[in-house]
């Protein structure tokens, strides 16, 4: 279960930050935000492969002491960074794979509403159900 | 210093003492009688012994530094030394007094000679190896560590062969050093020598690193880390265990690194922390144990350093600055756990005595405490001495600058991130910085840092990081009493990308309201209070200073709390009506501000006066859109410019109290419709164009089109005034339109006079032809003439300025007024002209001959949809043509409709030629001109030239004389002349077949010989017996020597047919 999933905008800006309750907050901010550097990076060696041959998973963007920090990109460039607790080993890489896949098709659920804006911040109750159903449960 | 304990001690990280092309020898240049550390009496059971700690303080030193592996006796001594003897017996001394010194040692000892003499090579000098033999035998040495060096010219090359055998000698030292230590092992038992197993493991593994024999050293150092993790683990050994698990990690990943097995080493670290992370020991000391983790983070970070500076590559999710990173997280979590756990009043004075101090004043063994060393014992035997001891270790750390430590390591993995394209962790690094130079009180330089990264936040808009930076950075404006940068970030923090609560934002506003009137702000939240009161100090003092109070705040490149929007009504205004436009306001803030002056400025500051507003109790609300409306007159110069807002500048404040001015710059935005207004509907329109007057007059343009290629083409430009006063300045430009393709301009020519042909020296346009003043309602009319050279379409311009007074706003201006026509007209060739060669009996020729006359046919076929008249024409011969008779035009004053033909034709004769390929015929010139009412169009000569001709010459020519009529039975005389062309005498056969129409006398077969150039005349006398269009008798002609000279061809010449009448 994740502790902080991000939705990040094409410009590197966030979309929707949501992070577990019991941390501070401004440094789920920093890890997500510095977590952009490693996408950045993976996107600017993957733009030679072909477009439709894309990978939208990015795998783990880099370990910290404490976490675990997975990245995936759409095709039209909104970056979803997810934040994992290093000690969940559980959580395997196929889980991971199958989060991100949710919370796609959530976000695409998103852009059909013709009263959403395109790059506005994300407020949606559909939307922050399936994220909390993916966030660690705190008691 | 605490933290010294903590370090690595010097022996453990030292490095191979010499560069690679060197054997790694250590040398000490030692007196013959230095005393060794003497050797302990060798153990023979360890049945009682127990051992005090792991790893004594001083062995490695010991042997590093101390005990050699070997020791060399440098002797002056020469082989043909005449004192041998002596000599001999002072060295075995001297050798003698080491061996005593390394008494129960393994050092090996070795004699240099040192010698005058080059040596001789081996095995011929005989006195040289007796002598060797007796000297190594006095000495008791074997032959092998018996050396000389001769100091001769290649001084260099013996040394280093003398470096390589030492090396061997001191190899085999740590090899019986290695056995020896191994040897203990079988004593050992596990219960009682734990201790003894790791300090051993190490030894050999020490020992295998001084023999070089690194990939040893690594197995032997990584038993050795398995070996202390297996040790019995309690509170009071947990420094002592981390220490060597510390120092044992630190050589095994160095020798990974060295081994090029960057995995290894990392898997290795990975590892040690992992086993060693939660091993905190004694609670009231758990900030050694967050400083020991720094410690071997940072270690890692600076060997993985080292390894990439020797050639190994990093990646960005893998370098350096990650270790650096973590130690500073460590060094951070030190500083919290001390400020808690070393939160000790001041009347807490150090324990005397220091509980510190040893009596050696080091250690005896690496990681113990100095209070207890040597126990082995997890009961505390004095409970007392254990709180003084870490009560005087809690003291210490008090003193210890730890915001120093944590930006040292900050700016080490800044440093890193840098380089391996991390720009983001490098600026979350540096906020983390610029917030513990806060910390550390130093504010200058938070706020240097914070300032430098905020842009990298705001630009990628992380509103939440922004606003905790400004926070902060607020925070250290407070308190140096930095008006500018305080009234700067609080316009920012209360604007629409803070993230603040509401609250916050009421106080900060409101503490933004007292600095613009010239008061102290409030203190920020949590500020240290020694430093709030220093501040408050400072604000005081910047209260009673008077002047520079007006401060200039460019907040184009942040997001201050007023929202602008600026938009002109229209993208352009006639120079003749008001530009007007409208400034838009929004506040962000909680409350409502007041602000004094409006202005704005532009591009031409010319303009700058006419938009300024001055209120006293200019209000925004939160919230509401404010509108203001301005309007000016623009300049005449103006005309045609652009005019942009450059900046609209809001005044804060009054000039009495300290006033604000917050400057928006305008790039590219945004414009919008009326009052209660959506802001994000508004959109910026920040500049507009003056453009001309519109003009009051018509232009009229009258021609005939098309035009015909090189005529004087007429067009009539008519302008009529229709404004209400005089049209001044009245000037026309006529011609082609620039911009066409460059060849047009060279192939047209305008002018003013169309009663001369004008030549390719005129111009294509003929600009500001003055034509005067223009009464209201006065006609003008202006004939242009064009001479087209090409064919094809163009467009031509015709371009009337004027300048005229009129009033805007009670203004008078003076402006030009314009107002161009564009027509474009096609040009086609006036008539298309063809030329024929045929013969004399009008049949089509495709060559000529030598001598014989042609005839040349020119037909004109008006092409022109309008009347031509052909003034005349003329034929101009080239020199090889002659005209058969007089060469007159036959179409002087021929008037052409279009589709209809003038043809004429001329009788041309050509002498032989030898050139094959043609002949010129000359040229084909006609003058025309349009059959238009206007007398004065001038005469056009078109010139054609004629085409080329193939002149083919013949032997023989024949010609008939006859009448152009016959009648019926009436005699009708034929000559035939029959002319030699030839240089030959020729043999012609003659016969003449008779016709049913005809009866003839004369000679009807004949054979006869021209001589050359003459000619034979042949008479008959022809009788028609029938009326009508009848073939005459024929006249065959055979020439011997010209068999291709055919009868076909003689038909050309002669007439085959005559019209017979009927008789009268």
């Amino acid at each position: 279960m994740a502790v902080c999933i991000a939705v990040i905008a094409k410009e590197n800006y966030p979309l929707y930050i949501r992070s577990v309750p019991t941390e501070n907050e401004l440094k789920f901010h920093y890890t997500v935000h510095t977590s952009l550097d490693v996408v950045d990076e993976k996107i600017s060696a993957m733009g030679k492969a072909l477009v439709d041959q894309r990978e939208l998973y990015l795998g783990l963007l880099y370990p910290t002491e404490d976490y675990k920090v997975y990245g995936y990109v759409t095709n039209s460039k909104v970056k979803f960074v997810m934040v994992v607790d290093s000690s969940n080993t559980a959580l395997r890489d196929n889980e991971i794979r199958s989060m991100f896949r949710k919370l796609h098709n959530s976000y695409t659920d998103i852009m059909c509403n013709p009263f959403y804006n395109p790059g506005d911040r994300i407020q949606s109750r559909a939307f922050d159900t399936m994220v909390n159903s993916m966030m660690m449960q705190v008691c | 210093d605490p933290s010294d304990s903590l370090d690595f001690p010097v022996e453990l990280c030292c490095r191979p003492w010499r560069s690679a092309d060197r054997v790694p020898i250590s040398f000490k240049v030692l007196p013959g009688d230095h005393e060794y550390p003497k050797c302990r009496t060798k153990r023979t059971s360890y049945e009682w012994y127990i051992p005090k700690g792991i790893l004594k303080t001083g062995w490695m030193n010991k042997h590093l530094n101390l005990v050699p592996a070997l020791v060399v006796v440098f002797y002056e001594l020469d082989w043909d030394e005449p004192q041998w003897k002596e000599k001999q017996l002072e060295c075995a001394t001297r050798v003698e007094i080491v061996r005593q010194s390394l008494q129960g040692r393994n050092t090996k000892v070795a004699v240099v000679l040192i010698q005058k003499k080059t040596p001789l090579p081996p095995g011929e000098d005989v006195i040289a190896s007796e002598r060797a033999a007796a000297l190594c035998n006095a000495c008791d040495l074997s032959g092998k560590s018996l050396f000389v060096l001769p100091h001769t010219d290649h001084l260099v090359g013996y040394i280093i062969r003398l470096e390589n055998a030492f090396y061997e000698h001191a190899q085999t030292y740590y090899y019986t050093e290695i056995r020896r230590v191994k040897s203990h092992k079988e004593f050992l038992n596990k219960t009682t020598h734990q201790l003894l197993f790791v300090r051993h493991q190490f030894k050999i593994a020490f020992f295998s690193e001084l023999k070089q024999d690194t990939q040893n050293a690594l197995k032997n150092y990584r038993t050795a880390y398995n070996l202390v993790h297996e040790l019995r683990a309690h509170e009071t050994n947990m420094l002592e265990i981390k220490t060597m698990a510390g120092f044992i990690n630190y050589k095994i990943c160095r020798l990974c690194f060295q081994h090029n097995t960057p995995l290894d080493a990392i898997a290795q670290f990975r590892k040690h922390i992992d086993l060693c992370k939660k091993k905190i020991g004694s609670a009231e000391l758990a900030f050694e144990h967050a400083a020991w983790m720094s410690k071997q983070f940072q270690a890692f970070g600076d060997l993985f350093d080292e390894a990439i500076k020797l050639g190994l590559t990093a990646i960005q999710t893998q370098n350096p600055g990650f270790y650096y990173q973590q130690a500073a997280y460590y060094a951070q979590e030190r500083k919290q756990l001390a400020s808690v756990l070393c939160n000790h009043d001041s009347s807490v004075t150090y324990p005397n005595p220091d509980p510190l101090e040893t009596q050696t004043g080091v250690l005896d063994f690496y990681g113990q405490r100095p209070w207890r060393q040597g126990i082995l014992s997890f009961d505390l035997s004095d409970p007392e001495k254990e709180k003084m001891g870490i009560l005087s270790l809690q003291l210490k750390e008090k003193n210890v600058l730890h915001s120093e430590l944590i930006i040292t390591l900050l700016s080490n993995a800044v440093a890193q991130f840098k380089k391996y394209k991390c720009p983001r962790m490098k600026s979350h690094l540096m906020v983390q910085m610029g917030e513990e130079y806060y910390y550390a009180k130093d504010y200058a330089k938070a706020l240097k840092l914070l300032d430098y990264v905020m842009c990298e936040y705001r630009s990628e808009g992380w509103w939440t990081l922004l606003t905790s930076i400004l926070t902060t950075a607020l925070k250290c404006s407070y308190l140096m009493a930095q008006l500018k940068n305080y009234i700067t970030y609080s316009l920012e923090l209360l604007g629409r990308a803070s993230t603040l609560k509401e609250d916050q934002k009421s106080r900060i506003e409101k503490n933004l309201i007292k600095v613009l009137m010239n008061e102290s702000p409030d203190p920020e939240p949590d500020c240290d209070s020694a430093a709030v009161k220093a501040s408050q100090k400072l604000w005081a003092d910047r209260v009673s200073l008077a002047g520079s109070n007006i401060f200039t705040i460019e907040v184009q490149d942040f997001i201050p709390f007023v929202q602008c929007k600026a938009k002109f009504l229209a993208p352009s205004f006639h120079v003749d009506v008001p530009v007007q436009f409208d400034v838009y306001l929004r506040a962000d803030c909680p409350h409502p501000i007041r602000f004094s002056k409006l202005c704005i400025s532009f591009s031409n500051q010319d303009y700058n006066q006419y938009c300024v507003v001055e209120e006293e109790t200019m209000c925004l609300v939160p919230g509401k859109t404010r509108k203001f409306s301005f309007k000016f007159v623009a300049k005449t110069e103006d005309v045609g410019k652009k005019i942009e807002i450059t900046s609209v500048d809001l005044i804060l404040g009054s000039e009495s109290g300290r006033s604000l001015q917050a400057a928006r710059s305008f790039k590219r935005r945004p414009k919008l419709p009326d009052n209660e207004v959506h802001w994000d509907t508004l959109t910026i329109q920040a500049s507009t164009m003056i453009i001309s007057r519109v003009p009051n007059i018509s232009v009229q343009l009258r021609h005939e089109p098309p035009a015909l290629t090189n005529e004087m083409y007429c067009l009539i430009v008519t302008v009529q005034s229709h404004e209400e006063t005089v049209a001044k300045d009245v000037k026309l430009t006529a011609g082609l339109k620039p911009g066409q393709d460059a060849n047009l301009t060279q192939k047209t020519q305008v002018t003013l006079h169309g009663t001369d042909a004008c030549d390719d020296s005129f111009p294509a346009l003929l600009p500001d032809i003055p034509v005067g003043d223009l009464q209201p309602g006065e006609k003008l009319e202006k004939p242009i003439y064009i001479r087209c050279g090409t064919v094809g379409a163009r467009m031509f311009l015709f371009y009337i300025s004027y300048l005229i007074n009129t009033v805007v706003e009670g203004k008078e201006i003076l402006c030009r007024c314009h107002r161009d026509e564009t027509v474009t007209i096609d040009t086609v060739f006036p008539f298309d002209v063809t030329v024929k060669f045929v013969s004399t009996k009008l049949e089509h020729l495709d060559r000529v001959f030598a001598d014989i006359p042609f005839l040349l046919m020119t037909d004109i076929l008006s092409a022109s949809p309008w009347p031509l008249t052909i003034v005349t024409s003329q034929l101009q011969l080239s020199a090889s043509m002659t005209p058969v008779d007089q060469l007159e035009s036959y179409v002087e004053n021929v008037v052409l409709q279009t589709g209809e033909s003038a043809s004429e034709c001329f009788c041309l004769r050509c002498p032989p030629v030898t050139n094959a390929s043609g002949v010129a015929t000359g040229c084909y010139i006609i003058s025309w001109k349009r059959s238009s009412p206007v007398e004065s169009v001038p005469v056009v000569n078109t010139v054609i030239t004629l085409p080329h001709v193939i002149v083919e010459s013949i032997p023989l020519h024949v010609s008939a004389d006859l009448p152009s009529f016959g009648r019926v039975r009436e005699s009708l005389p034929v000559r035939y002349h029959l002319q030699n062309k030839t240089n030959l005498v020729q043999d012609v056969e003659v016969s003449v077949e008779p016709s049913d129409a005809f009866m003839f006398s004369g000679l009807k077969q004949i054979r006869l010989r021209i001589l050359p150039g003459t000619q034979q005349e042949m008479l008959y006398n022809f009788y028609p017996l029938m009326a009508g269009y009848q073939q005459l008798p024929s006249l065959h002609v055979n020439l011997m020597r010209f068999p291709n000279f055919t009868n076909q061809l003689l038909r050309r010449f002669i007439p085959t047919h005559i019209f017979v009448k009927v008789r009268l």
